[in-house]
């Protein structure tokens, strides 16, 4: 259950999420960090990004992303620093890369294939649906029926 | 005492259980009526039984009876009356004989109100749906009993969990288990049907108001646990996509799809097969996510290696009936021939993209909550140490061996994909007419609502501050799925004078008030989910005692911060005021709470929860310096979202009302007085 990540991040250190002294004085910069943590999970949490979450940990790798941030690191740059120390565990948005695409590929796939596989169906079912259109002289005794 | 008769009728019941399972159904095959008939009594003791453990249970609870280990675990003496029952399910043991409880009930309820059903048709239902009992019988007594005594009882217990010491969080297990369960009656349906080798009009009938109800359930069990997480987890999100969370979503989104196809088979006898099929799926997510909750195995293959006996278990459970429901589907299906045709523009079709989109999300899903586990299976974790080869391994697919997370962004990006056609197709096929229709009539009723929804996306463009176009489009996607619906209840009267229309709304079916109902909830949670994301603003300072500060429109001052004493709690909490435009709109409390016995801190946020717009503050930690830490949120239309959702399951329950579903008996006698005694 989700509160188990709760009870883990919060025993681990009570602390809220980004604490005001992280806070860059660059706004510009600080932005460019907030987006970057959000797609950042914290390594002892469940499910939870660097920005969401109370951990210890999380406080040092949001610390960790803005020092480099503030060395002039690109967004890249920094996300690849911490990838290098974590592993692509921390990454909330797995690359699209190798076997990755199989799953940034499934929900286009899937449409795809359901989509086709339910034309067909339907095309042959319409098919069969016997009668064509009425024409226009028995739509139009229809109108008149309606109207009526 | 008490303990051990509880213990003993869940035995007892376990025994009923597999009578009920065997009988009915080789007296169905037989077609002897007085086999057939043991179904319904064996039902009703099935449920008393269980009912009775489960009041032992509760009754431990209640009177803290610490030589139970699970009220040691889970209870603690000091702990206030509510929690105590609610910590009857908030564990592993008792959340699984609430489920079975539940289970039974629904059981029991065939029983009780399927006199209309054919006798053979009942007896199958009942005799599958004890089926399912019995598997989980076997779980609960074999690998996880509530009822085991401990030889040196302690003095006091150990605590629920402070975060589940929530009324939000009190109610949601019971409502998510409802609908869990509730999806095994639509798998005993499907499987009843295939056994029985026919599938009509009057099955759809009676298949589609338990669908109805799990669906409903599901809604509001959902609803209360992003509700919770709103409150309680102090940053006021709503959705993680989180395993657990996604294990009942996916339920969810197939139970939508199954009550849809329902429809198809009931109005026109189409559709069959793929309604049988996806209520066996639908139950089969269910059954997954009870074993992705229980068994811990997406946090890791390791923990669910630590505790394989529960998790197996579950997974049997799972091949068994899954794997059996598909066997017998692909044996059967040719039988369930389809009698309605329809063309290709009708509503037939758009009620089959309805299942397409809401089936592709499901297992979409689906698909992001395994892969973790699939890449760690493929790669050289050690669960393939046992002198095993990893054969993915060894192909060369996977050459980082390692972990990866799938997150949010994943899940937006895939979700979104599917929900934006769901939503723009929507108001388009609801006014179809069956069989085959015009799509130039159709768009050319809903062309002024597309006027309307884009006229106020632009509105909304042009009164935010930002460039994001999510907020626009939510506005637009509301606004037009909401205007459809109106629209098409408006259609429904027909032609005439306005007021005669009026008039004639009044007395539209209850199904018509349904869809329309639920249909607008949808729209309104769309809308205010990108609402929310879109213009949400945030604050975090450190704030002395005084100081006042504005976020938006609002300026907040932190009038004092004083010592909190609760039952079982101790903590802090920061007196907030509210001020718009100078003058004081209200106040907040926000509270930080430990309670010691589970040695935890939880955080209550102060929330001022307005029409459109919620404050939303969180008092943190003293500073060093002097001082609080205060993050200040300012959550544009969040109530929105959870009276979106109150209203699809409001709009449920009203079709389910329907003088349809409920006169059904009589239809039902002309359906099987047509059909010659087998």
């Amino acid at each position: 259950m989700r509160w188990l990540a709760f009870v883990l991040c919060l025993a681990a250190a009570p602390l809220a999420a980004v604490q005001p002294d992280e806070i860059l004085d660059d706004a510009a910069l600080e932005l460019r960090a907030r987006a970057l943590s959000e797609g950042l999970r914290c390594p002892v949490c469940r499910n939870e990004s660097i920005d969401e979450s109370n951990a210890g940990i999380s406080r040092d790798l949001r610390i960790l992303l803005r020092e480099r941030l503030v060395a002039g690191d690109t967004d890249d740059q920094a996300v690849q620093y911490l990838v290098d120390r974590y592993g692509d565990y921390i990454l909330l948005s797995p690359r699209v890369e190798g076997a990755n695409f199989a799953l940034w590929l499934a929900a286009p796939l899937m449409l795809l294939l359901a989509g086709g596989i339910a034309a067909v169906t339907i095309r042959g079912r319409s098919r069969a649906a016997g009668p064509e259109e009425l024409s226009a002289e028995e739509q139009a005794r229809i109108d008149k029926i309606m109207r009526s | 005492m008490i303990i051990e008769l509880g213990h003993f009728a869940l035995i007892l019941a376990a025994l009923v259980g597999v009578v009920q399972m065997v009988v009915p159904l080789i007296g169905a095959h037989k077609g002897w009526r007085g086999w057939m008939a043991l179904a319904d009594p064996a039902a009703t003791v099935q449920f008393l039984l269980v009912g009775f453990s489960f009041a032992a249970l509760t009754y431990a609870f209640v009177v803290s009876d610490f030589s139970l280990r699970l009220v040691v675990a889970n209870s603690h003496s000091d702990k206030p009356m509510l929690y105590k029952i609610s910590g009857v399910w908030g564990n592993h043991e008792g959340s699984m004989l609430l489920w079975l409880l539940i289970l039974v009930l629904f059981g029991a309820c065939a029983s009780w109100f399927g006199s209309n059903l054919p006798a053979s048709l009942r007896a199958r239902v009942l005799g599958v749906q004890a089926a399912v009992s019995v598997a989980f019988y076997a779980f609960i007594l074999f690998t996880s009993n509530p009822f085991e005594r401990l030889e040196f009882p302690p003095f006091n217990g150990q605590d629920l969990n402070p975060l589940l010491q929530d009324p939000g969080l009190a109610f949601h297990p019971p409502f998510l288990y409802l609908g869990y369960v509730g999806l095994s009656m639509s798998f005993s349906f499907a499987i009843a049907a295939l056994l029985e080798g026919r599938v009509d009009a009057a099955w759809g009938r009676w298949v589609r108001p338990w669908t109805l109800a799990a669906w409903i359930f599901l809604t509001i069990g959902i609803a209360l646990g992003s509700w919770w997480a709103y409150y309680e987890l102090g940053w006021g999100g709503f959705w993680f996509w989180d395993p657990v969370e996604n294990a009942s979503f996916m339920p969810w989104l197939l139970a939508a799809a199954l009550l849809h196809s329902a429809i198809v088979v009931e109005k026109r006898e189409s559709l069959k097969a793929w309604t049988i099929l996806l209520a066996i799926l639908a139950f089969g997510f269910s059954l997954l996510g009870t074993f992705i909750v229980r068994s811990g195995v997406l946090t890791s293959v390791h923990a669910f290696a630590n505790d394989p006996e529960r998790g197996v278990f579950i997974l049997m459970i799972l091949a068994i009936f899954v794997g059996g429901g598909l066997l017998l589907f692909a044996l059967r299906a040719k039988a369930m021939e389809s009698k309605g045709v329809f063309g290709l523009v009708s509503r037939e079709t758009a009620l089959v993209s309805n299942n397409v989109l809401l089936a592709v999300s499901s297992f979409v899903v689906f698909w992001g909550t395994i892969w973790p586990l699939v890449v760690e299976l493929a790669s050289a974790s050690p669960v393939w140490r046992g002198g095993m080869a990893n054969p993915f391994y060894a192909l060369g697919l996977f050459d980082k061996p390692e972990q990866v997370s799938v997150g949010p962004p994943f899940f937006d990006f895939a979700f979104t994909l599917i929900f934006v056609p769901l939503t723009i197709i929507l108001p388009v096929g609801a006014v179809l007419a069956w069989k085959r229709g015009s799509l130039s009539k159709a768009m050319k009723s809903m062309a002024p609502v597309a006027a309307l929804a884009i006229a106020c996306g632009s509105l909304a463009f042009a009164l935010q501050t930002g460039r994001s176009a999510l907020g626009p489009i939510g506005v637009i996607l509301g606004v037009w799925v909401v205007g459809g619906a109106c629209m098409d209840i408006w259609l429904r009267t027909g032609r005439g004078a306005i007021s005669a229309r009026l008039k004639r709304l009044t007395r539209l079916p209850r199904a018509d008030w349904g869809k329309f109902t639920a249909h607008s909830g949808l729209g309104i949670s769309v809308f205010a989910v990108a609402a929310l994301l879109a213009w949400e603003a945030e604050d975090i300072r450190v704030a002395q005692v005084g100081d006042r500060w504005d976020v938006g429109i609002h300026e907040i001052e932190l009038a004092s911060v004083v010592e909190i004493d609760g039952p079982n709690y101790y903590g802090e909490g920061g007196e907030m005021n509210v001020y718009r435009n100078g003058r004081a709109v209200g106040q907040v409390f926000a509270e930080k709470r430990i309670y010691p016995v589970a040695q935890m801190p939880t955080t209550e946020a102060g929330i001022r929860n307005g029409f459109l717009r919620d404050v939303y503050i969180v008092l943190g930690d003293p500073q060093t310096g002097g001082g609080w830490a205060v993050r200040t949120y300012i959550k544009p239309f969040a109530n929105w979202i959870w009276g979106g959702a109150i209203l699809m399951a409001l709009g449920g329950f009203i079709s389910l009302s329907d003088r349809r579903l409920r006169v059904a008996a009589g239809a039902a006698k002309s359906a099987s007085n047509a059909v010659p005694a087998e």
